[in-house]
This record gives structure tokens, C-alpha cells and sequence, in this order.
């Protein structure tokens, strides 16, 4: 029923060529936001109905699509917008970060370097990094005209003032090309620089805010920062407790009512590779592989 | 026996036209690399990549400008079938197609404004060839550098220096398709 009840991808043919249009003019000009049609989708916003239609319009028949959710590929959102992918366009889906043509995030980059012939799909709440300083649009958009970014540096600034050091720890601000300030969206500043001179192709998708933008490879990325207070990525200062990884991003879980814990890798399938390679973290017990 | 102009595109047009977008993607993504693009048979001298484009990417919401090398009835009957796009003089084109000389002067193409630097040109240009590279490329998209074929220097370095102003180049020879984005640096090789 649904294979002929929809469009291959699910959305019409114009409305992907607008989108397209808008995909090819936001590689053209790294960082910048291009303004778009955004659709309504099956899905609230906060969904990532921005990330799902530049998916669909980048999707073809051949691909293989990885979706997650802050690292997660069994998350409700991951989850329900792979069957989506599934049903409505019939490509292959898979977990595997090295077998994903098209790779849909929420919130992180995978841990495994992307290659050329890859795409990495964002999806984005807030597209503009200004927006938490300065309201109106038409103000923004004549700040990014001007390259006027001194109110970032304030708004960072005043982080060092009150706290010692820059608090901001997601969504962090970044400079592309030495040109646009863009937010890289709720990725852990632990990813930003994953960011800079990636090999795959990084398209972001903002679907209530109506925008995309767009890093080409190789693009040079830089985390705003200060000289005497340099940009530095952070992580909780544990391994991950089932695979062992020191070098991965880790989500913290409360296990019990007595302040027990544990740290696992954010990325599910690189800490379930890891595990099947025979790595093991301080709460797998001997002989328990995976 | 059906009109010509009626012939000439997608039997698939949701797959091939994803095919295509991709290409065209990497393309604009990877300056100066060449990708294969078909699909389409227009009539010439409209190549099958400048076709497979305009299928693609083009439609109502899209005014283009045919450059005198390609302004031709057949062609005109062929892009109001199939894209339903309005033919428009240079200075208000979307797209514009051509050879590199029969678009000149460039300079009247939309570069967008500085609020709105995506509502510019993008220019389809169609070539003998892509091969023998004449340009060195460094930019966005180029991991140390690409070489390619361009029709001339000039124009790509004034383009560059008005970044992120600008309009935006993909080059068309027979099923080839190459871009240049306004982001990249060019110098002669």
C-alpha cells in the first residue's frame, strides 16, 4: 500500500527541487543560511522535519541511510525516522557508521572519521547562532552581512567573567571559511572539531526555522574562542564502562537510588563494535563479551 | 507521431532526478571534480547534462536566460513542457544557459544582496570538454587542491573577490558535469 501510496522519498518533485536549489546554493556559500519552503512532514517540529527533508531530497534508490539520535541508533527519533526513510523511499538502512551513504543526526557526530561519498544530515532546532542575543531576524541578517559578531564574543566573554571559563558546552559557536558564524547545532563541543576538514559532505536542516546551510569537505571550521582562553573540547573524564574507550564522547546513566552511576559511549555503534572486537570496560565482566 | 519537443525526459522522474541531484551535489560540493549525469535527451545543441539539469532543478519558480547560443525554438518549446520555467532576460535569470562566450558579459547576472547572497545566478554553462585541465582550484570542497577545465581566469577570480557575493558556475559537456561555487580561489595552471 505505502510503496505506491507515496512519492519515492515521500516528498513531491518541486517541492525537492526547491529544496535542492536551496542545498546547492548553502554549499556555495559555506555557513551561510539559505532560507527555504520547509514543508509540513508527518512529524511535530522538534522531530527533525528539517533534517528528514534534506534527506529526502539527497536520497537515491542506491543509498544506505544510518540514522541516529544523540549517538543513538535505537532512539525513539532515530528509530522512527529510519522506518520512515524505509517505507517511503525503500532504501537500505543500517547501523553501521563506515556502511551509511547518508547518515541522519540528532545532536552528535558519529565517533568513526566520515569518507568521501558520505553526507551527514543535521537536523537543527535554531538555526541562527544570534538568535538568543538579538531577536528580530532582519537585525541578524544584517549582522551576518556585516560580519558584525561582536555580540558573540561579548555573549562569551561574559561566560569567562562569571564562571572562569567558557560555559557554553553545545550548540558552540563557529567561524566557517573565516566568514560566517554558524551553529553547528546541539552537537557536545566535544565534536566541533570533527567539524573542520571533514572528508563527507555536512548539510544542515532546520525545519520550523525554514532554513539550510551547508559545509562542503575539507572545510576549515573554527570553535570561536579567546587567545588566553582557547577552544576546548570536553568530556565526562571516565572510559566508557562497557567497551573501555577513553576517547569517545560519553552519556552519564543513573543506576540505582544511591548515587550508583555509570559513563557509555553516546555512539551505540562504536561502542558495539568495540565490544564485539573483544574490548571490554570496568562493569563487563570477565568472559561477558558484548 | 507525438511533437519533439514533448520527448526527451525522466522515465523514472523521482529516481533519475535523485541520480542527477546527487551528482550535481558532489559536483557543487567538490569543485572541479567531474560527475556523469544522464537522463535527459533534449534537443540540441542542449546537452544531455545541461538537460538532466534542468529537469532537475529547474521549474515554474525558476526564470532562466538563454544565451544567444542556445536560444532556439526548439528549445524554448522544450524547457516550457518539461520544466514550465519562464525565459527571462539575463538580469533577472535564475539559471542561464550557454556557451562561456554567448554569456557574456557576465558581469549582468544576478550576485544576490548582502542580506540574501543565495538569490543569484547559477550559471550552466556547456563546454567542448572537461578534460585538460587550465585552473588550479583551492577553496571549500578541495582537500589540498583540484585542477579542472575552465573557460577562462578573469572572470572566476573577480567572482571570487566579491564573495560571499557572487554567482555560481556548473559546466555541462556532453553527459560531464563540473561546478565552480563562487567560494573557490582560482589561479591559472
Amino acid at each position: 500500500m505505502t510503496e505506491h501510496a507515496y512519492n519515492f522519498a515521500y516528498l513531491d518533485e518541486a517541492t525537492k527541487q526547491m529544496i535542492r536549489r536551496a542545498i546547492l546554493k548553502g554549499l556555495a556559500i559555506p555557513g551561510y543560511q539559505v532560507p527555504f519552503a520547509s514543508r509540513e512532514m508527518p512529524m511535530p517540529y522538534g522531530w527533525g522535519t528539517g533534517g528528514v527533508q534534506v534527506t529526502a531530497a539527497c536520497l537515491t534508490p542506491s543509498d544506505t541511510l544510518k540514522v541516529i539520535d544523540q549517538g543513538a541508533d535505537d532512539a525513539t527519533n532515530a528509530v522512527s525516522i529510519r522506518k520512515f526513510f524505509e517505507r517511503t523511499a525503500r532504501v537500505a538502512t543500517t547501523t553501521a557508521t563506515a556502511e551509511a551513504s547518508v547518515i541522519q543526526t540528532r545532536h552528535r557526530i558519529p565517533e568513526e572519521r566520515l569518507s568521501e561519498g558520505q553526507i551527514l544530515v543535521y537536523q537543527v532546532p535554531i538555526p541562527e547562532p544570534l538568535r538568543f542575543l538579538e531577536p528580530r531576524e532582519s537585525e541578524t541578517r544584517r549582522m551576518h552581512a556585516l560580519e558584525e559578531y561582536g555580540l558573540m564574543h561579548v555573549k562569551l566573554y561574559e561566560d569567562i567573567a562569571r564562571h572562569g571559563e567558557i560555559a557554553t558546552s553545545y550548540a558552540y559557536p563557529v567561524k566557517v571559511e573565516e566568514r560566517y558564524v554558524m551553529d553547528p547545532s546541539p552537537i557536545p563541543k566535544f565534536d566541533n572539531p570533527k567539524l573542520s576538514g571533514m572528508a563527507a559532505i555536512q548539510l544542515f536542516g532546520a525545519g520550523r526555522e525554514q532554513r539550510i546551510y551547508a559545509l562542503p569537505p575539507y572545510t576549515e571550521v573554527v570553535s570561536l574562542d579567546f587567545e588566553d582562553h582557547p577552544f576546548e573540547p570536553m568530556k565526562a573524564d571516565h572510559d566508557c564502562d562497557l567497551c573501555g574507550a577513553g576517547e569517545s564522547y560519553l552519556d552519564e546513566l543513573i543506576t540505582d537510588d544511591a548515587g550508583g552511576r555509570m559513563f557509555v559511549c553516546s555512539d551505540t555503534d562504536f561502542c558495539a563494535a568495540r565490544r564485539a572486537g573483544g574490548h571490554r570496560g570496568r562493569l563487563v565482566p570477565e568472559g561477558d563479551a558484548a | 507521431m507525438p511533437e519533439d519537443f514533448l520527448m526527451g525526459a525522466f522515465a523514472q522522474p523521482a529516481e533519475e532526478a535523485a541520480f542527477a541531484f546527487r551528482a550535481c551535489l558532489e559536483a557543487m560540493a567538490r569543485p572541479g571534480r567531474v560527475q556523469t549525469i544522464s537522463g535527459a535527451i533534449p534537443p540540441a545543441p542542449l546537452s544531455v547534462a545541461s538537460g538532466t539539469l534542468l529537469l532537475t532543478l529547474a521549474n515554474a519558480s525558476t526564470p532562466i536566460y538563454l544565451a544567444p547560443s542556445h536560444d532556439t525554438a526548439a528549445i524554448r518549446d522544450w524547457i516550457a513542457f518539461h520544466c514550465g520555467a519562464p525565459i527571462v532576460p539575463a538580469e533577472r535569470a535564475t539559471f542561464a544557459l550557454g556557451t562561456w562566450e554567448a554569456l557574456h558579459p557576465v558581469s549582468r547576472f544576478d550576485i544576490g544582496t548582502s542580506d540574501y547572497p543565495d538569490r543569484s545566478a547559477t550559471l550552466i554553462v556547456e563546454m567542448d570538454a572537461l578534460s585538460e585541465p587550465n585552473a588550479r582550484l583551492t577553496g571549500p570542497g578541495i582537500e589540498t587542491l583540484h585542477e579542472a577545465r575552465l573557460p577562462e581566469i578573469a572572470a572566476f577570480r573577480e567572482n571570487r573577490a566579491r564573495f560571499p557575493l557572487g554567482f555560481d558556475c556548473i559546466f555541462t559537456s556532453d553527459t560531464s558535469v563540473s561546478a565552480l561555487p563562487r567560494s573557490t580561489y582560482v589561479t591559472a595552471l
